[in-house]
């Protein structure tokens, strides 16, 4: 569309939409976000919803927000503060005021800014104008009138015109970044198919937000970002639970085995069980257990049975499932366990972020009980991880935890997908049907790995029994030979140590010996390599090393530690991986840095820190 | 195909030393199991055979099957993965009255009402015995255990009750004693298509022996048990002479012959008939009032979880256009660079 305005130029920008959890928050966003990404930049997002699925209405405790990132250049994060700031009520605008830049634009929806209104978020008096006094660029919205006018003609109930208030501020963020409205059109067109007048609606508010922008003085100039330049290939947007859920069923395809996925319901999991049970076509057989035990105890027969068995939970499903992770460990048998963590202990906060269940999936079975933990570090490397726990459970006959968590879960970022060829072939420990006339040893291992032979009811001539009594060596009968306990033991911790031996060490970003190195692992990759790189490029001296394969470590690590004057463990608990370090990397100084907010770090709170150190020197 | 191989019980007998008590109801029951296995031409390797923990659980080990000894209580829950990752094995699992009416109570109710095709063979001898003689959820009323030195306040479950309660297809009562009628119950269970749930009295010799014997001693048993056969009338006792009418809304003892009651008045099971009333009835039959109900009670067979399920994936297979991950990859919005 033509526009007269004057255009501003920016490498990147982040925005902020906000409103009560019913007023489609996450849909905006989500909007925003597609129609961004398919004009070429790079997009992170960050959606932050509270528990209750319609908390009570107006109050900073029922605030939704969706906070996205974009530029034409590589994001990592989905940004600490916010250029543009959509508050569709008072307590969207109190929750979220003091994430604004100086200087930003906060657009309101001024029909919402009631007496009572005010009083519910906690405001004494109107605070616009104090806002418009400080440096702020206040567009004050009369989203409801102008909704309902444009609706006007279409017959439709004030619910169903009240629903369409998040496109109207959608149509005036458009306008701000130039942002063409056909994706949003089409999708609607699709979703309401059979509900024209829905589509109307939405397709009219969006436009009516887009020309109010378009004609309004307050608005005096929109930004141009260009398209990032991004590796060729075939893009698209994916969260973290998806490409958890589609990184699964890769590991099947190339093991050419049935995926099967005993679950229960847990936030922020959930959607990996729904994106499976999509997947039928692709043969994906879903189990909805009745509960947390039973969707790995039914996952554990489905790995008997012979299918690659996965289950997926957040931290209180995995303490539920931890007995039966140590039959998995004893019977060495192929399973992973996806965790997408949440802030904890016990319900904690269920819609929010934490790295706090690491010392629980290395350590948290009862017994002498190894399994192999590995994290993904970003929304669309959960596909990776995914299938890389599915490598290492079916090539080792171990069971794996993946670790994820609430913010890549739900966190987007545009992704170059894979082609299923270039992905490596899954070596399945599979008895040889052949060999039926030799005696088989269940536990026989292989000499190199250690790793046993598989062999699933229905192959004639390999009957046995497995079971979480100890087993003899070799022969698999029950034992309690005193010396036979710490034989198996040992081999089952030796096996999984040496899945270390084909993990890469992790990539230095920096000099190989600096003042300070930043430590990382998970899901905070991307806030602390922008802080890193940031500060690199003040010419500080700080280097980083993030780690995804966590138990085992990658061998050698102490040789990189070495070259560092200060170590700083970074993670989104109090300390978890550090103290890690201390048993495993012995002999260095950890230093940590730790939050437990239920957020994500912001690249400053993590630059000041860096700094404080860096001065200390 | 091959003609199949023809099996006997030895077949089924695995190398393991068999390590219940001496006397114990379990011994007589596992070569039940190894009959009926032997008798219903399936091959040997397409049998798994999974527990959970308590002596019963032990099973899996003496089978020369495919078998898994899994952790208490879960056991439903284990074999409810095998069973619907591979529709074409005859799973059985092997529980007792704490592993499934306990700890596991919410795994077995959860299997029955999806009727997963397993023959659940229940042992109840209504205590723990593995962890030498406490009280367990069928536990009459009363009864002085180690954890209950001055008598249990709680009420039992009785798991026919609980069968029919959560919408079970099938459930069977045996004796452990009776090998041949045992024998006969499995194979029906095992040919039912849905979960079908036995339940076998068995005597723990040690912890509590004689839990069953005031039903099922030899002199008794006759006139105290019913063995129930679809389609024929409900009698029973060491003469024959006495059985089940209706009296209003329950069921009464008569014996024919007397107070005018005559063959014609008795009932005819159907175990067949879809509504549970009856056969509720008929389950919770206890002693002294009634003769205990033993054979099929109840057998009423309806679509499986497994054959729905893999009927939606033959389903949605035929219909999608995404057959593999490359497919799933590049559907939807994607964009080129």
């Amino acid at each position: 569309m033509a526009t007269t305005k004057k255009k501003i130029e920016r490498e990147e920008v982040v925005i902020r939409f906000s409103g009560d959890s019913g007023d489609g928050m996450q849909l905006t966003g989500t909007q925003f976000s597609n129609t961004t990404a398919l004009l070429g930049n790079d997009v992170s997002t960050f959606p932050d919803y509270p528990a209750e699925i319609r908390a009570p209405q107006g109050t900073v405790g029922g605030v939704s927000g969706f906070q996205l990132h974009f530029g034409n250049a590589k994001v990592h994060t989905p940004g600490d503060y916010c250029d543009v700031l959509v508050a569709m009520n008072p307590a969207a605008l109190q929750a979220n005021k003091k994430w604004v830049k100086k200087g930003g634009t906060v657009i309101v929806n001024i029909d919402s800014f009631t007496d009572k209104n005010l009083e519910k978020a906690g405001f004494e008096s109107n605070p616009l104008p104090d806002l418009k006094k400080g440096e702020y660029n206040i567009i004050e919205a009369p989203v409801q009138t102008l909704v309902r006018e444009a609706v006007k003609d279409l017959g439709l109930d004030m619910k169903s015109i009240e629903r369409t208030k998040n496109m109207f501020a959608l149509g005036i963020t458009y306008w701000l970044f130039n942002r063409p409205l056909n994706h949003t059109e089409l999708f609607f067109e699709k979703k309401f198919a059979k509900k024209p007048e829905v589509i109307e609606a939405n397709i009219l508010a969006l436009h009516a937000g887009y020309n109010y922008a378009n004609t309004i003085e307050a608005l005096s100039s929109h930004y141009v970002i260009k398209k990032a330049k991004l590796e060729k290939g075939t893009y698209r947007n994916v969260n973290g639970n998806v490409a958890t859920a589609w990184g699964l069923i890769a590991a099947a395809e190339r093991a050419k085995l049935p995926l099967f996925c005993g679950s229960y319901p847990i936030t922020p999991a959930t959607e990996i069980l729904q994106e499976l049970s999509a997947r039928k076509d692709l043969g994906v057989k879903t189990f909805q257990a009745e509960d947390e035990i039973g969707g790995i105890a039914t996952s554990i027969g489905a790995s008997f049975a012979g299918h690659f068995a996965v289950t997926t939970t957040s931290g209180p499903g995995l303490a539920l499932k931890t007995e039966a992770a140590g039959l998995a460990v004893i019977a060495e048998l192929p399973i992973v366990i996806v965790d997408v963590q949440r802030g904890g202990p016990s319900t904690g906060l269920p819609t929010k972020t934490e790295q706090s269940d690491l010392l629980q999936a290395i350590y948290g079975r009862h017994g002498e009980s190894p399994a192999v933990v590995i994290a993904a570090s970003s929304p669309s490397n959960c596909f990776d991880y995914a299938f890389e726990a599915g490598q290492i459970a079916l090539e080792h006959m171990v069971p794996v935890i993946l670790l994820t968590d609430g913010f890549l879960a739900n966190g987007t970022e545009p992704w170059k997908v894979p082609t299923m060829s270039d992905m490596p072939e899954i070596k399945v420990q599979m008895v040889d049907q052949s060999k039926a006339d030799e005696e088989y040893l269940p536990y026989d291992r292989d000499p190199e790995t250690l790793v046993r032979k598989w062999a699933v009811p229905g192959m004639k001539g390999f009957e046995h029994r497995l079971g979480g009594l100890e087993k003899m060596d070799k022969t698999g009968t029950v034992s309690y030979v005193p010396e036979n306990h710490q034989v198996m033991t040992d081999y089952r911790q030796q096996k999984v140590n040496m899945v270390a031996k084909r993990f890469p060490l992790p990539k230095i970003e920096g000099d190989e010996n600096a003042d300070l190195l930043v430590i990382g692992w998970g899901g905070t990759y991307g806030h602390l390599h922008t802080a890193v790189t940031e500060l690199q490029a003040e010419g500080k001296s700080v280097s980083f090393i993030h780690f995804n394969h966590i138990y085992p470590l990658p061998l050698g690590v102490d040789q990189i530690f070495k070259n560092y004057k200060r170590l700083l463990v970074c993670e989104l608990n109090m300390g978890q991986f550090a103290d890690y370090l201390t048993i495993k990397v012995p002999g260095f100084k950890y230093e940590k840095y730790n939050k437990v907010q239920g957020l994500p770090f912001t690249v400053d709170e993590l630059k000041q820190a860096f700094n404080k150190i860096l001065e200390e020197k | 195909m091959a003609e199949l191989q023809k099996l006997t019980p030895k077949d089924f007998k695995s190398d393991q030393e068999v390590r219940w008590c001496p006397g114990c109801g379990d011994h007589a029951i596992l070569n039940a199991v190894q009959k009926t296995m032997a008798n219903l031409g399936i091959p040997k390797e397409d049998f798994a055979v999974i527990s959970g923990i308590g002596c019963s659980s032990r099973f899996p080990y003496y089978m020369d099957t495919y078998g898994f000894h899994g952790i208490h209580g879960r056991g439903a829950a284990i074999a409810s993965g095998v069973k619907v990752a591979n529709p074409k094995l005859s799973v059985w699992q092997i529980t007792g009255d704490g592993d499934a009416m306990a700890i596991g109570g919410n795994h077995f109710i959860h299997l029955i009402r999806r009727n997963i095709d397993i023959n659940l063979l229940l042992f109840n001898n209504e205590i723990y015995g593995l962890t030498k003689g406490q009280y367990s959820p069928t536990s009459h009323l009363g009864i002085k255990t180690k954890t209950s030195p001055f008598g249990t306040v709680e009420n039992p479950f009785h798991p026919g009750e609980l069968v029919i309660g959560a919408q079970g297809r099938f459930f069977a009562r045996g004796i452990d004693n009776q090998v041949k009628a045992l024998v006969d119950i499995f194979e029906e269970s095992a040919r039912f298509k849905g979960t079908s749930v036995v339940e076998v009295l068995q005597n723990c010799v040690i912890f509590n022996d004689g839990i069953h014997e005031k039903i099922v001693n030899k002199n008794v048993r006759d006139d105290r048990t019913i063995y129930l056969k679809h389609g024929e009338k409900m009698i029973f006792g060491k003469e024959r002479d006495k059985g089940l009418v209706r009296d209003g809304l329950k069921l009464k003892v008569v014996t024919i012959g007397k107070d005018g009651y005559t063959i014609e008045d008795i009932l005819t099971h159907d175990a067949h008939e879809a509504n549970p009333g009856m056969h509720l009835m008929l389950a919770n039959m206890r002693h002294p009032e009634y003769p205990v109900a033993l054979g099929i009670i109840r057998a009423v067979p309806t679509a499986t979880y497994e054959d729905l399920l893999d009927q939606q994936i033959e389903e949605v297979k035929s219909s999608s256009k995404i057959k593999n991950m490359d497919d799933l990859l590049h559907t939807g919005e994607t964009w080129t660079v």
